[in-house]
């Protein structure tokens, strides 16, 4: 166990040494240049802005966590239902598939103007901007994990008399799972956007505002410190739901 | 009688044409009797299985249960296939009891049931473990036990110990032989190997190539325990493999024809 947890850390030390030497090149540039702070900060300036404004970043980090925590249990509300629908009844995979995929290829920056004129500056519409961009690996990931499970154990149900319901507790949803967790991972990594791209376009707190209102001081290394908070934030995320799969799949973990 | 099937002909479309899988098979197998299907590779065996199980519908014939005509055998068998067809998400003792659970009874009850013949497989010990963690045979054993624990009077095992080799196969054989004698349960068995068909078998139905009905009937009188060595047992198999040659012989004859 320790083993491997000391294999992990090794594993990505040349990822961080890479990322060290471009923040000291970074870093040996702007000093070079004398690059002004407002266009392009110093890594120490973002890192020193970090922690001296930790108190308005960590209050926005909260707002636009709170969006996107929602925004993924709604998907998930959401996405784990159509794919549902879609694996039982052909009907409906004709109907809703088509209509889903479609879904997709709308930009949200598109759409996030008319969210927040019907659901208003507040929370709602980055919830619902959050929903929007994590359902779809939800919804696929989800049909397809239903879809892989062997039909000949079903039939060995099947032979028992087993019900739909038993078929469905006792097969297809553990068998989904592995499936619905990979959807979830891509869902985490990229629910920020939406919540993100909600509040440039109308809101009153949140990582995105911060954002917006920073650029309109020129504040540029609080815009970078705020993407620093935010991508901190997606990794928690992603990290949080790895280890959620790895409670609920102990037999994944079962080494050979 | 405990299970009979009548004249049960199958075709599966083909290429545009039917291709006659089954045709009019008769088979039976007394209450407690171990009855084995050989046959060669592709003639219908597992088709047979299939219908027998209700997975799939016969197009003429009929199958009797306990004297009585059924659409098909679902609720009185228990199927055990050629892949072990485990869940890997469930524990060896999980998977043993999954369908003891389908039925309803208590998984308390259930577990102590299966411990008990997981014990007598040789699996003790290996209850907590998950199916990825375990050899072939092994495996084999885990689906054997939850084939038996069904508590289904009728087990169908198609070819349960294919894909092992010689050496597990033995001990397979013997684990499958003390499981009949003290559950008595009656057996449908489909093998390729002559020899496990003499080893286990009150009576063996050699089929014919596809599209298959019955060839000959031979009955086991051999004593158990059975010694492979035995100059009758060795006659037998002899036989036996000859009539099999037979047919091999007219198949490819016929596949001559063909061409
Ligand atoms: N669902 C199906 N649709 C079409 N053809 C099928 C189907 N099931 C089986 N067949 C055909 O029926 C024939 C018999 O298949 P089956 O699996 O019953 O043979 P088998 O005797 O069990 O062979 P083996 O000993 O190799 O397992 C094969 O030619 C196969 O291609
Ligand atoms: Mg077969």
């Amino acid at each position: 166990m320790l083993a491997r947890w000391f294999r992990k850390v090794i594993s990505v030390v040349p990822s961080m040494l890479l990322l060290g030497v471009l923040l000291l090149a970074w870093e040996g540039a702007v000093r070079f240049f004398q690059m002004p702070s407002y266009i392009l900060p110093a890594p120490s300036r973002i890192a020193y802005v970090l922690i001296s404004e930790r108190a308005l970043l960590w209050r926005d980090t909260l707002v636009t966590l709170e969006e996107v925590g929602l925004g993924i249990l709604l998907a998930l509300v959401v996405g784990i239902s159509l794919a549902f629908l879609i694996f039982h009844s052909p009907v409906l995979e004709r109907v809703l598939y088509p209509l889903i995929v479609a879904s997709q290829t709308i930009p949200v920056f598109a759409i996030a103007p008319l969210l927040i004129v019907w659901f208003g500056y507040g929370l709602l519409s980055k919830v619902i901007m959050a929903t929007l961009i994590v359902f779809f690996p939800i919804v696929v990931n989800t049909v397809d994990g239903l879809r892989s499970v062997d039909e000949d154990v079903v039939n060995l149900l099947r032979i028992l008399k087993a019900s739909r319901w038993q078929i469905l507790w006792k097969v297809r949803i553990p068998g989904a799972l592995p499936f619905i967790f990979s959807g979830i991972k891509i869902a985490v990594a990229v629910s920020a956007i939406g919540a993100v791209i909600g509040e440039w376009v109308g809101s009153q707190a949140g990582l995105g505002f911060l954002m917006i209102h920073a650029n309109a001081q020129l504040r540029v290394d609080l815009i970078f410190a705020a993407i620093v908070y935010l991508s901190a934030m997606a990794i928690g995320l992603f990290a949080f739901a790895s280890f959620v799969e790895w409670l609920a799949l102990p037999w994944r973990r079962a080494a050979r | 009688m405990k299970i009979a099937v009548r004249n049960i002909v199958k075709s599966f479309p083909h290429n545009g044409a039917n291709l006659r899988v089954l045709d009019g098979v008769t088979l039976y197998a007394r209450e407690g009797e171990f009855v084995t299907i050989l046959g060669p590779s592709g003639c219908g065996k597992s088709t047979l299985f299939n219908i027998i199980a209700g997975l799939l519908s016969p197009d003429a014939g009929e199958i009797w249960i306990d004297g009585n005509p059924v659409p098909d055998g679902r609720g009185h068998v228990a199927y055990m296939q050629q892949k072990d067809l485990l869940l890997p998400w469930r524990t060896v003792l999980e998977n043993a009891i999954l369908g003891l659970e389908v039925q309803g009874i208590p998984r308390e009850e259930a577990r102590v049931r299966a411990r008990d013949l997981l014990a007598r497989v040789g699996l003790q010990g290996f209850e907590r473990a998950y199916p990825s963690q375990l050899s072939g045979g092994m495996r084999q054993r885990v689906a054997l036990v939850r084939t038996v624990l069904t508590g289904k009077e009728i087990l169908l095992l198609d070819e349960p110990f294919g894909a092992l080799d010689a050496m597990t196969r033995m001990v397979l054989q013997q684990y499958i032989l003390r499981m009949w004698e003290e559950f008595r349960r009656t057996v449908l068995f489909v093998t390729h190997d002559i020899e496990e068909a003499v080893l286990l078998s009150d009576r063996i139905y050699v089929l014919s190539s596809r599209p298959a009905h019955v060839k000959e009937e031979v009955a086991v009188d051999l004593p158990r325990p059975r010694q492979v060595t035995d100059p009758s047992f060795v006659a037998l198999k002899g036989r036996i493999l000859a009539l099999i040659q037979d047919e091999i012989k007219e198949a490819f004859a016929h596949a001559r024809e063909m061409v």
